[in-house]
């Protein structure tokens, strides 16, 4: 019992940072018909800028823990978000009349770039956070010792997606999102700006993205320049679990990836964490290709 | 406001769609634009909307040039269309597809009125106010896009084809009530394939023949007009 509630536990936290990723994987595909593949990066890079943030103002000595990371997580996520949409201006909007294909070839190519600026820029190997930031308090949940950062992850991951999908379906601009995933022809004729939409789909996302991969900093102490790599195929396969497009979908499928994965490793092996994962989007994509909560098919990309 | 398109030329690639299209809606008028497929009906429409942009000639609303604009700043100018497939929001409500009809319209008062008009207009609609969009019957979802485009407080309404695919009886519905919108000095710019119809309810018509205008007269006079009655109005 005592395993089981702590893989579940260990699941659910590493399945709302997919969550969090999936987010934005799937937020660019319902508004652009777009897989992102630039957006695992954008997670590295704010793993990376915590990092940098946090050891070089030292934030956690001038305020209490909890405000330092508090701080910490509202400056990575507003520069993830400039990058996000930098990243747009750059790789996307002069692609957008063109075939869909261009598009991809050209997110590829900006997850390389990304991807490898980290490591001109940090280094090859991995990267270690200060150790002392949040206490590693466990507490104890009916007699079983689980870390509060564990639930703290939970929690936080939880408390956005709510502000999102509250800010999605019941405000003005995010019911304009919802129009532009739509039909973006209509939603120009009722006089939505799309190009501010999308703009607003390529901050939003890499926010939470760069929010993730601070939290993967605090919870596992170690980065690397490649991280991006799997936690973006394994967000994008959540994404893909609950249908692509559709925001519960990706938060749902999220969470359902981290806890088959965690509870997949503890009771058949370790050594096919990775393998199970897929083997439950191969199973998905046979008995239903829209994805769980999917309500049009995915377009092969 | 006076809506003037001046030698309108478009191409979709390399392919010439409107080749040289000139023609004038005043004030509380209510014009059709009639043509087989593919003539450019929509065409013209979508570039007064600015979601094509021609390659050359010009858009004058209201004394402004607005070619170039983008669509937001054409809708924001009064500019509003019911597009050709009604193209409602059907995943969303009747309620957010009204919302979204209004988006560029911050006046909360002449919004609150525009909903009790257009509920006059379209009782269901209010019925149906919590549906989604895709749920419902054709002629719905008709009534569902006019509205819609009537919360954008337009001074110039563009329908595209809102008889199509629409039973004799609705379409008369639908009629009467674009008449009723016009006598509210809304501008109408009416694109119909249901030609006879479309003329007994406009002051003027033009006739679209690939691309370019090839008639243009008075209601009456293109109904007794021979050429049209073959046409366009199935040998009269």
């Amino acid at each position: 019992m005592e395993e089981f509630v702590q893989q579940l536990t260990n699941g659910l936290a590493v399945g709302s940072i997919y969550a969090l990723i999936a987010l934005g994987y799937t937020m660019v595909y319902g508004v652009l018909k777009l897989i992102n593949f630039a957006h695992g990066d954008l997670f590295t890079l704010g793993a990376y800028l915590g990092l940098t943030l946090l050891t070089s103002f030292s934030l956690q000595d001038k305020m209490g823990p909890l405000a330092a990371v508090g701080l910490l997580a509202i400056m990575v996520m507003g520069l993830v978000a400039l990058i996000g949409a930098l990243l747009d201006r750059v790789a996307y909007k002069p692609l957008r009349d063109s075939p869909r294909l261009s598009a991809v070839v050209s997110a590829l190519g900006a997850s390389i770039f990304l991807q490898n600026t980290v490591m001109l820029i940090y280094g090859a190997r991995f990267r270690v956070y200060p150790q002392d930031i949040l206490p590693r308090t466990v507490i104890d949940f009916f007699g079983m010792p689980i870390p509060l950062m564990r639930i703290l992850i939970l929690l936080v991951s939880l408390a956005m997606m709510v502000a999102l999908y509250t800010f999605i379906q019941k405000t003005r601009i995010g019911t304009a999102i919802r129009a532009a995933a739509i039909d973006q022809g209509a939603a120009r004729l009722m006089g939505i700006n799309v190009d501010r939409v999308i703009l607003i789909v390529f901050m939003v996302g890499p926010a939470l993205g760069g929010a993730a991969g601070l939290m993967v900093g605090l919870y596992y102490g170690q980065i690397n320049f490649t991280m991006g790599w799997v936690y973006g195929l394994k967000a994008f396969t959540a994404a893909i679990l609950g249908g692509i497009g559709n925001i519960p979908g990706a938060m749902l499928g999220g969470l359902l990836l981290g806890v088959m994965e965690a509870l997949g490793a503890a009771y058949i092996s370790i050594a096919w964490k990775d393998a199970i994962a897929f083997m439950v989007l191969i199973l998905i994509l046979i008995v239903r290709p829209k994805g769980i909560l999917g309500e049009r098919v995915a377009e092969k990309i | 406001m006076r809506l003037e398109i001046k030698d309108l030329h478009v191409k979709y690639g390399n392919v010439g769609v409107l080749h040289g299209v000139n023609l004038t809606v005043e004030e509380g008028e209510i014009v059709t634009i009639l043509g087989a497929n593919g003539a450019g009906k929509s065409t013209t429409l979508m570039s007064i909307s600015g979601l094509v942009k021609p390659s050359s000639g010009k858009i004058i609303f209201g004394g402004e040039d607005i070619t170039k604009l983008k669509s937001h700043k054409i809708v924001e100018r009064g500019v509003a269309q019911s597009p050709e497939g009604r193209r409602v929001f059907g995943t969303l409500t009747v309620d957010e597809n009204l919302l979204l009809g209004g988006f560029t319209n911050f006046d909360a008062n002449h919004k609150a009125k525009t909903r009790e008009w257009i509920y006059h207009l379209f009782p269901i609609l209010k019925e149906r106010a919590t549906q989604l969009a895709g749920t419902l019957s054709g002629g719905e979802q008709q009534m569902l896009a006019i509205a819609r485009a009537l919360m954008a407080r337009p001074k110039i309404l563009l329908l595209d084809e809102p008889s199509l695919g629409l039973a004799p009886i609705l379409v008369k519905t639908i009629f009467e009530t674009i008449r009723e919108i016009n006598e509210t000095g809304v501008t109408v710019v009416l694109v119909e394939q249901n030609a006879r119809a479309a003329l007994k309810l406009a002051h003027r018509g033009y006739v679209l023949e690939v691309g370019k205008i090839v008639l243009e007269d008075s209601a009456e006079t293109l109904l007794a007009n021979p050429k049209v009655q073959n046409a366009y109005l199935g040998g009269g």
